[in-house]
């Protein structure tokens, strides 16, 4: 419960704001304070927040200070665009890495996000009551689980399963098809872009099903009875009333995921092989931003190696950030058109 | 009430004093010696109360951290060449030797029973010999019945001193791979899949049929991995052991003039393993006083300390190696 409140709050702080004349008014009013107690705790909650926009500055600030030797070096066009990552000959691109990352959070979204509607549908329109409690718990249980111990899962019991039996299979059905084939060329390893994927999908199920649910819950239960009423089956209700009305919730809670996809690390470190190439199969080792990270630093043994290093995490900062910015900008149209 | 307050307050106080008392060496660096050192500094403790400190934060950070004196001394798995040594005003020197040790998983094939030359290993990892029933292994293994499957090439995905080991070897016994490849923490590997730290390693190489992967002496013999034969410098076919580890840190030419900048790889001993390395310590030069505790620390090890690193797996130096790394601390008068 506790858990799944934290997560709807953090939703609501960041993708619905206040009507702007109420803020202008509220933030008068801090200034305008005469007890002194209230201007008191007002300078508090003003200073709690303040060290946030510090830390990310200081973050910034150090993500630059320490890549700068490798921004020279390759400046950004090239360092972005090169799919070299060779440290003996100190030449590094990010093209490889970037690419691994895209692909890893599409496919673990595509995983997860339908699961997770079905979760917060059946949880929240069609389970009994005697079933809601014990699913809840559940989900938020996966959401507790810390992400090593998915990677280690990940290593020792999914990537066999995926190598023996998932990949062979699917290689036999739609690896036959034109096209869609070449996605699945190779020799099934379970060390690859599909196994990630699906321990990230595994991972990032229970942000957006517990955020889907709590909006479902929103919707007035008035407006289904009516819908039921007037004679509506369940599928109707859901895909009429229920979605509609907290379509805005899922997508903020598939943002949330995105940008918890984008930056995991352990889950997948086991997982990826660390391969630094554009792999056209799922079922080729591959490497993310992160993944790079955790695997290298520790033996960067050059200056321009973990320069190169701290350009990448640079990179990743910028990435996670214009990929929030663009959720929350197409969350605050829908916003606007919907509460019109 | 007082009274256990008070009691509690003395019994903090000495606990305080006493740390502070006491003395306290701190080291940073090589992820790969640090159990051994800290069994070495846990009985050195018992035996004198002086402190270790050692953090396992990898060679790369170790080699920061003492190039910026903020620590006592710093590990490297790989040395350093005597004119960087002598730019950053340091002194090394080494503790521990590790081997590197060629598994595989292939069906019907028993520990030791797989025999291959340097050119074999490299031309696996280059990924030009792809089946392990290709004529340059048959040759090799005439009496065993080598299965035709497809070869998977397992190495580190992480950057790490066992991987510098392995390239570093590859590098000098195989001009291909000094051209395409060479050495390195991490390298762009030409073929295969990449495990994380030595068990990810011994675990895809486990799962994987027909696969082969490197990893340390001590992972090979605790998970009971198919070791290989290998053909060392020499031209013997050698087991992976404590006596060849020994023989390659014995015949091998650690010479104290150049700080001991050697790669153990390739060594000359008729029973050498091939594939092989020290792991080092570094000193900073100007730092006397700390420098002679941290000596009589290791000074100790070697006199007292073979039989614990043993016990874990790790080679200890052999005795002409000692005699030597004792001569270079008393030349630069650290001890």
């Amino acid at each position: 419960m506790r858990v799944r409140y934290i997560y709807y709050r953090y939703l609501t702080r960041l993708f619905y704001h206040y009507p702007l004349q109420g803020r202008k008014v509220r933030s008068l009013a801090i200034f305008s304070k005469k007890n002194y107690y209230d201007l008191f705790f007002s300078f508090l909650t003003a200073v709690a927040s303040l060290t946030v926009i510090i830390f990310i500055i200081g973050i910034l600030i150090v993500l630059v200070k320490e890549s700068s030797f490798a921004i020279g070096k390759f400046g950004l066009i090239n360092f972005l665009t090169s799919t070299a990552w060779n440290p003996v000959t100190g030449i590094f691109g990010a093209a490889t890495t970037i690419y691994g990352t895209f692909v890893t959070t599409a496919l673990a979204l595509i995983f997860a996000i339908p699961t997770a509607i079905g979760i917060a549908v059946f949880v929240t329109e069609i389970a009994p009551n005697i079933l809601k409690g014990p699913i809840g718990i559940a989900i938020e249980l996966l959401a507790a689980i810390p992400s090593i111990i998915y990677g280690m899962w990940g290593l020792f019991t999914l990537a066999p399963i995926m190598s023996k039996y998932v990949e062979p299979a699917l290689q036999n059905t739609i690896g036959k098809l034109p096209f869609v084939g070449i996605l699945f060329k190779g020799t099934p390893l379970g060390i690859d872009l599909l196994t990630a994927s699906v321990i990230l999908g595994i991972m990032i199920i229970p942000f957006t099903a517990s955020i889907a649910r709590d909006s479902f819950n929103l919707t007035p239960a008035v407006v289904k009875e009516s819908a039921y009423a007037i004679g509506a089956t369940q599928w109707e209700v859901v895909k009429n009333v229920v979605l509609p009305y907290s379509k805005l919730g899922v997508f903020g809670g598939a943002a949330l995921s995105l940008g918890r996809a984008l930056g995991e690390t352990m889950a997948v470190a086991f997982v990826l092989g660390n391969n630094h190439k554009i792999a056209t199969s799922l079922l080729d080792a591959a490497s993310t931003i992160t993944v790079s990270l955790a695997n290298e630093f520790t033996e960067a043994d050059s200056d321009l190696y973990l320069s190169s290093l701290y350009y990448l995490a640079l990179v990743l900062f910028v990435m996670s950030f214009i990929i929030l910015a663009i959720s929350k900008f197409f969350l605050l149209k829908a916003e606007r058109k919907y509460s019109r | 009430m007082k009274k256990i307050a008070a009691l509690v307050l003395s019994a903090v106080l000495a606990v305080v004093t006493g740390a502070f008392a006491a003395d306290m060496l701190n080291g940073a660096g090589a992820t790969f010696p640090y159990p051994v050192y800290s069994a070495w500094a846990n009985e050195y403790h018992k035996v004198t109360g002086m402190k270790l400190n050692y953090q396992s934060i990898g060679s790369g950070g170790g080699i920061k951290q003492i190039t910026e004196r903020t620590v006592d001394f710093g590990a490297s798995d790989a040395p350093l060449k005597p004119e960087v040594l002598a730019q950053k005003n340091l002194l090394q020197f080494p503790a521990v030797i590790g081997g590197v040790v060629p598994v595989v998983n292939v069906p019907g094939i028993k520990a030791g029973e797989l025999k291959l030359d340097s050119e074999a290993v490299c031309k696996i990892y280059m990924g030009e010999i792809k089946n392990w029933n290709d004529p340059k292994i048959k040759g090799l293994n005439p009496k065993v019945n080598l299965p035709n499957g497809e070869i998977t090439v397992v190495h580190r995905s992480d950057g790490s001193g066992t991987t510098a080991i392995f390239t570093d070897y590859l590098s000098d016994v195989c001009p291909a791979w000094k051209d395409k490849v060479g050495t390195g923490t991490s390298v762009s590997w030409p073929a295969g899949i990449g495990g994380k730290g030595n068990e990810g390693v011994a675990n895809y190489v486990q799962q994987t049929a027909n696969s082969i992967g490197y990893v340390e002496f001590a992972y090979a013999k605790q998970n009971n991995l198919a070791h290989t034969v290998i053909k060392n410098h020499a031209g013997t076919f050698v087991e992976p052991s404590f006596e060849s580890f020994e023989d390659a840190a014995a015949t091998a030419n650690f010479d104290p003039k150049k700080d001991f900048y050697l790669w153990l790889n390739d060594a000359p001993g008729k029973k050498s393993w091939p594939i092989a390395g020290a792991t080092f310590i570094l000193l900073a030069k100007e730092k006397k006083e700390s420098n002679m505790k941290v000596v009589k620390f290791y000074d100790w090890a070697f006199k007292n300390g073979d039989s614990k690193a043993k016990e874990l797996t790790y080679v200890p130096l052999p005795q002409s190696l000692k005699q030597k790394v004792e001569g270079y601390w008393k030349s630069n008068g650290i001890q």
